[in-house]
């Protein structure tokens, strides 16, 4: 990366945790919906979700694993998509009344 | 839960399934609505505009109860490139009429209201939960549901899928494939508030005048996809969307799109002074009718966004949510009225009653245009920033001589996609939309 694009890349990093300040959740403590299957090298679609998350939810630790932090989770199901199936990653609604609460929507 | 056996079961209760469970609770049909957010709307997301015709052929006077934002009277399509955009405006006061065709909404306040009058019409509600799994006889029929409740478990003569576009129960239960990175986008949204007469003064509007802006170009970096400002009264809804499997290529984040769109020169200063006060997020199916999956089957029937019913080039999606909740229901209750059961067979009425009107028709006609969109970058790139070259060429004053400015744009375009190239887009473009 250039060091404009890191710029620009820490810029976005930043905005999206400030984004969901603006929204309301009642997370469900102690059980994440979302999980990351445990791996040495993350699958190309796991790193990409690092980028493209919406909520910003995945990250990769020192290891380089992904790993996921589901509270700002939106529940739009784009990591599902790209993830689901091969199993990187295991996907559930939260239970009912839990996550996302839109007030617009 | 409930030992009582219901008529129905809808899953969901966006548009799609209060359509369905409000239909069948005013045909006297005994149902049980079930979603999982505290209250309906407070998991839904859309753009968002109504599409009035559709909620008026099952709530005639919706008008008079119905949290509505503004009517549109302007439409305006904008082809961006970075420091500009070339623009087709439509905006008529014929739009101003008793019954205006379209409305902004704001779906968890729709959503809510919607709610309120299929508990009206004798629906059950219960919300917080999921439903998890379908639950079938020795069979294979589908009979109920089960749900994230304590003793969780329904029965029901049919389970409506009003799921919305993940569509989690159907995909668990084998029902249809896992949706494809290609058949869905990515779209992020704000809502910005204003006061209304900044509102009023920025889009050139009055009363309950609103306005579409529609924008397609380089604000999506060459990832098919558009962005949008819609008027609400008192707030903008300011958003843009890619198909999943562009953005998983191309590694760009959403919220970072959405903030060049924000700042792109034609739209910060509609924008300037708000408070943005939500953001979110939320995945549409745009793959069309080959991206659709099996619609039913027994004990069984799909509605809505779960279905794919969605018409991205007229950025139609909740309109067909409601009429296709709205024809699974008719199809039930015809078959409870009948005395027959709710068996694979039998609910093949619901494909007749899709195909004799608009939303299959619709979906035929566009089965084409996701691949073709998909296939040709050029149209989200390069294409913007030659109109938008030749336009300023053109309109720019500067002494040159306008047969001469003619066989610049010419050039400009030949060079960037060559006559064969530019052909060929026109002929697949219209071979695409036919």
């Amino acid at each position: 990366m250039t060091k404009l694009e890191m710029g620009a890349a820490a810029q976005t990093a930043v905005k999206v945790e400030e984004k969901l300040f603006y929204n309301r959740y009642l997370v469900d403590a102690g059980r994440p919906h979302i999980t990351v299957r445990p791996h040495d090298t993350p699958s190309a679609a796991l790193l990409a979700l690092t980028r493209i998350c919406p909520a910003g939810c995945y990250s990769q630790a020192d290891g380089g694993q992904v790993e996921i932090a589901s509270d700002g989770c939106m529940e739009c199901g784009t990591c599902r998509v790209l993830c689901g199936e091969s199993g990187d990653i295991e996907w559930n609604y939260p239970r009912g009344g839990f996550g996302v609460l839109y007030k617009f929507g | 839960m409930s030992q009582e056996k219901f008529d129905a079961i809808v899953v969901g209760a966006g548009p799609s399934g209060n359509a369905a469970a409000y239909t069948l609770a005013r045909k006297g049909l005994n149902v049980l609505q079930l979603e999982r957010g505290e209250y309906p709307g407070s998991k839904n997301v859309q753009g968002a505009i109504l599409y009035a015709k559709a909620l008026e052929e099952i709530i005639p006077d919706f008008r008079e109860s119905a949290p509505l934002e503004r009517h549109i009277i302007e439409q305006r399509l904008w082809m961006l490139d970075d420091s500009s955009y070339v623009g087709m405006h439509y905006r008529s006061e014929d739009f101003n009429e008793d019954r205006p065709s379209r409305y902004t909404i704001l779906r968890a306040q729709f959503d809510k209201w919607f709610s309120q009058q299929v508990r009206d019409a004798g629906a059950v509600l219960l919300c917080e939960t999921t439903v998890t799994e379908l639950l079938r006889d020795e069979s294979g029929r589908v009979i109920g549901v089960a749900t994230d409740r304590d003793n969780g478990t329904v029965y029901a003569d049919v389970v409506i899928l009003a799921e919305g576009v993940n569509g989690l129960v159907g995909r668990r239960s084998k029902l249809r494939e896992e949706l494809q990175p290609e058949s869905v986008a990515l779209a992020v949204k704000e809502m910005h508030f204003l006061p209304k007469d900044v509102i009023d003064a920025r889009f050139n509007l009055k009363g309950g005048e609103g306005v579409v802006i529609e924008g397609m170009g380089t604000i999506t970096e060459g990832m098919t996809g558009t962005a949008f400002i819609y008027t609400n009264n008192e707030s903008l809804s300011v958003g843009i969307g890619c198909l999943v499997s562009d953005l998983a290529q191309t590694g760009r984040s959403p919220a970072g799109l959405l903030e060049a769109f924000k700042n792109h020169p034609s739209v910060k200063p509609l924008l300037a002074g708000s408070e943005i006060k939500e953001y979110a997020a939320h995945l549409i199916p745009e793959g069309g009718l080959k991206a659709m999956p099996e619609l039913f089957g027994d004990g069984w029937i799909v509605v809505g966004d779960a279905g794919h019913f969605v018409n991205a080039v007229h950025r139609e999606g909740s309109n067909l949510a409601m009429t296709t909740g709205r024809l699974a229901a008719e199809t039930v209750a015809d078959l409870k009225q009948r005395g027959v059961p709710c068996s694979k067979a039998n609910l093949r009425a619901y494909t007749k009653r899709l195909e004799d009107c608009f939303v299959m028709k619709d979906m035929k006609k566009y089965k084409d245009i996701p691949s073709f969109l998909h296939g040709n970058r050029h149209l989200f790139d390069l294409y913007p920033r030659l109109v938008s070259k030749a336009a300023q060429n053109w309109f720019r004053v500067d002494g040159k001589d306008k047969l001469t400015k003619e066989k610049e744009i010419l050039t400009s375009f030949r060079k960037g996609r060559t006559l064969s190239g530019l052909l060929g887009d026109a002929f697949k473009m219209a071979r695409a939309w036919r």
